[in-house]
């Protein structure tokens, strides 16, 4: 197979093309610039459609109109951008419509920096609009992860008509790794049955809709979601189990924090320590059963994250506090070293 | 007997949820005459706003997408750019189109899209119960103006037509009114106009159609096509405010 060696945010644009994806709809902001970019360089020829939006609210509903039509839709920015595009997610839920929304993360609140983080976990997994839904999220660690990862999620969202993020950041989207891209069916789910794309007088016509007004008719169709939901957690859950087998200090980590966990993880080994590394590739829904295998013989887990701490309260309810968690984390864009990840796991001593 | 009047085949034979009086269903009626005439019911998706006209997806009979509020040209941008042989209309109020979506409105002109919106200027804000509109006219008395519309405090009405007549994208802007038969015959013709400009790919058209809100207005609804006729107008001008094809025709 062919391989390439190309930045992780341009991965991530020709993954999508080769996806099948028809549509791209963005607005400039950093560190995720070179997705779009490479979108306006390739997308016309794909014969797709790139457009640069007037705002990032505007950039989601383009997405929310196209994907309506049932074609595969999608849009990409960072956390102050991703932020705006809460309303529409929340309407890409409601509607039942699937999408592909990509975040590269930066430091926050606010505007706060471009360096990458993982402040956004909670946003993502927790609270991505108002209302009772979720999306899938993707956590990526590699750039050859960011390729198949985007396969994946348009093809879950297409089977559960559910929106899908893949969270990555600025790290992953700004480094290079050679990469091979799958073939791909992007045309496997049929969507005649509910998108809008003219009804041609031979059925009923479609409606693309979030508005119930009648408190049982809203709640009848938030309950329907869940089950779905339900179905997702059981069969969606991803995970890399690294020397777990025998751990006692069990590291969780995903994405860029996940390659620091990894080599400190690889040093606590040679030290004799029987460090391991847990590390979710879906962040919604959490791989529950994953990671109580992965923790099984460990003592104490240490949760190492590019922000205060956020995964962590999944990690606790997923392993129903039956374990100490520890946490070590940088938060505004550092990136904490594997020297500094090693010091915590001496800390915590462990069996040699 | 001859049938002389009936209802549009793309008006769907429901009960609607709009007041007494609301001229919503004559321009409802409007664009589904236009959508038969011209036989595109069936290749056409409609786009509806937040705001009285928010379950307009359960009156037209062609497909339907519910917007978030203001953002019906983003979605309708959406639909035409990868269904650009569909044909792609908006249905927004003054609330929607002009102040939390003046931002999609102004763009999706400005970028020539090929589609058409329909503008519903009642002055007011109906859904939520008669609050302050980007469009009620100084003096105007509503919910959140209940001394009457002071420009110093609140500003000035926005004159869509005219602004959006500035823009190079726009094709079409044209303002007319359903207070009579004469203007309800413009307005008709007016919407048949912007769909043949979507059909032959001239960009964005906008048809601002001069509207009546009796409940929150506190008008009957003869009152209120007389207050259309006696406030609005003058205030919003009827009229042609761009149209490229006459400019082309005259370049001939």
């Amino acid at each position: 197979m062919e391989r390439n060696l190309m930045k992780g945010n341009e991965a991530l644009a020709e993954a999508a093309i080769r996806a099948g994806c028809k549509c791209f709809f963005g607005y400039p902001i950093t560190p995720q610039t070179e997705l779009a970019a490479y979108m306006a360089k390739r997308m016309h020829k794909a014969g797709g459609v790139f457009l640069q939006a007037e705002s990032e609210i505007a950039a989601i509903n383009m997405v929310l109109g196209a994907a309506s039509t049932g074609v595969r839709a999608m849009t990409s920015s960072s956390s102050p951008g991703v932020s705006l595009k809460a309303e529409g997610i929340s309407y890409l839920a409601g509607s039942d419509v699937p999408a592909l929304i990509i975040n590269v993360q930066r430091g926050g609140p606010g505007l706060g920096g471009i360096q990458p983080s993982q402040a956004d976990y909670w946003q993502a997994t927790r609270a991505m609009g108002h209302g009772d839904f979720h999306i899938l999220v993707f956590a990526p660690s590699s750039v050859q992860e960011m390729v198949d990862m985007v396969t994946k999620a348009f093809d879950t969202a297409d089977k559960y008509r559910v929106p899908a993020m893949i969270l990555a950041d600025g790290l992953l989207g700004q480094m290079m790794e050679p990469v091979t891209f799958p073939e791909i069916d992007a045309n496997a789910h049929d969507k005649s049955s509910w998108a809008a794309t003219g009804h041609k007088n031979e059925r009923e016509h479609h409606i693309i809709n979030s508005l119930y007004l009648q408190p049982d008719g809203l709640e009848k169709t938030v309950v329907e979601r869940f089950k779905r939901y339900e179905i997702i957690k059981a069969e969606e859950t991803d995970a890399e189990l690294y020397l777990t087998e025998d751990c006692d200090i069990l590291l969780c980590a995903y994405g860029a924090s996940a390659r620091v966990a990894k080599s400190a993880v690889n040093s606590a080994r040679e030290l004799g320590i029987k460090a391991g590394l847990f590390r979710p590739k879906t962040l919604w829904p959490f791989p529950v059963k994953e990671i109580n295998e992965a923790a099984k013989n460990a003592s104490v887990i240490l949760d190492v994250e590019m922000s205060m701490g956020q995964m962590i309260d999944d990690v606790k309810l997923a392993l129903n506090c039956s374990k100490p968690v520890e946490f070590f984390g940088r938060t505004g864009g550092i990136i904490p070293t594997p020297a500094e990840v090693l010091e915590e796991i001496k800390k915590l001593g462990g069996a040699q | 007997m001859a049938v002389v009047f009936e209802r549009p085949k793309s008006l769907l034979d429901v009960s609607t949820h709009y007041c007494p009086g609301c001229t919503h269903g004559i321009v409802h009626r409007l664009v589904c005459e236009v959508l038969d005439e011209m036989d595109i019911a069936g290749d056409t998706i409609g786009v509806c706003p937040v705001g009285c006209s928010v379950m307009a997806y359960d009156y037209f009979g062609c497909d339907m997408i519910e917007a978030p509020h203001g953002r019906a040209p983003a979605v309708a941008t959406g639909v035409k750019r990868t269904n650009p042989d569909k044909f792609v209309f908006t249905y927004q109020g003054d609330g929607d189109l002009a102040a939390i979506g003046t931002c999609e409105t102004v763009h999706s002109a400005t970028r020539g899209e090929n589609i058409v919106v329909i503008f519903i200027n009642n002055t007011i804000y109906g859904m939520t119960g008669g609050q302050m509109a980007p469009t009620t006219l100084p003096g105007q008395v509503t919910q959140t103006t209940p001394f009457g519309r002071d420009p110093k405090l609140a500003g000035y009405p926005v004159r869509v037509c005219e602004m959006l007549s500035t823009l190079t994208g726009t094709a079409y802007a044209h303002r007319v009114a359903v207070d009579s038969v004469p203007h309800i015959r413009e307005a008709k013709k007016a919407i048949r106009k912007a769909f043949e400009n979507q059909k032959a790919g001239k960009g964005f058209s906008i048809i601002e159609v001069l509207s009546t809100c009796p409940t929150n207005w506190g008008l009957t609804p003869v009152e209120a096509l007389q207050r259309l006729r006696d406030d609005m107008i003058p205030y919003y001008p009827l009229g042609v405010y761009k149209d490229i094809t006459a400019d082309e025709e005259g370049n001939k």
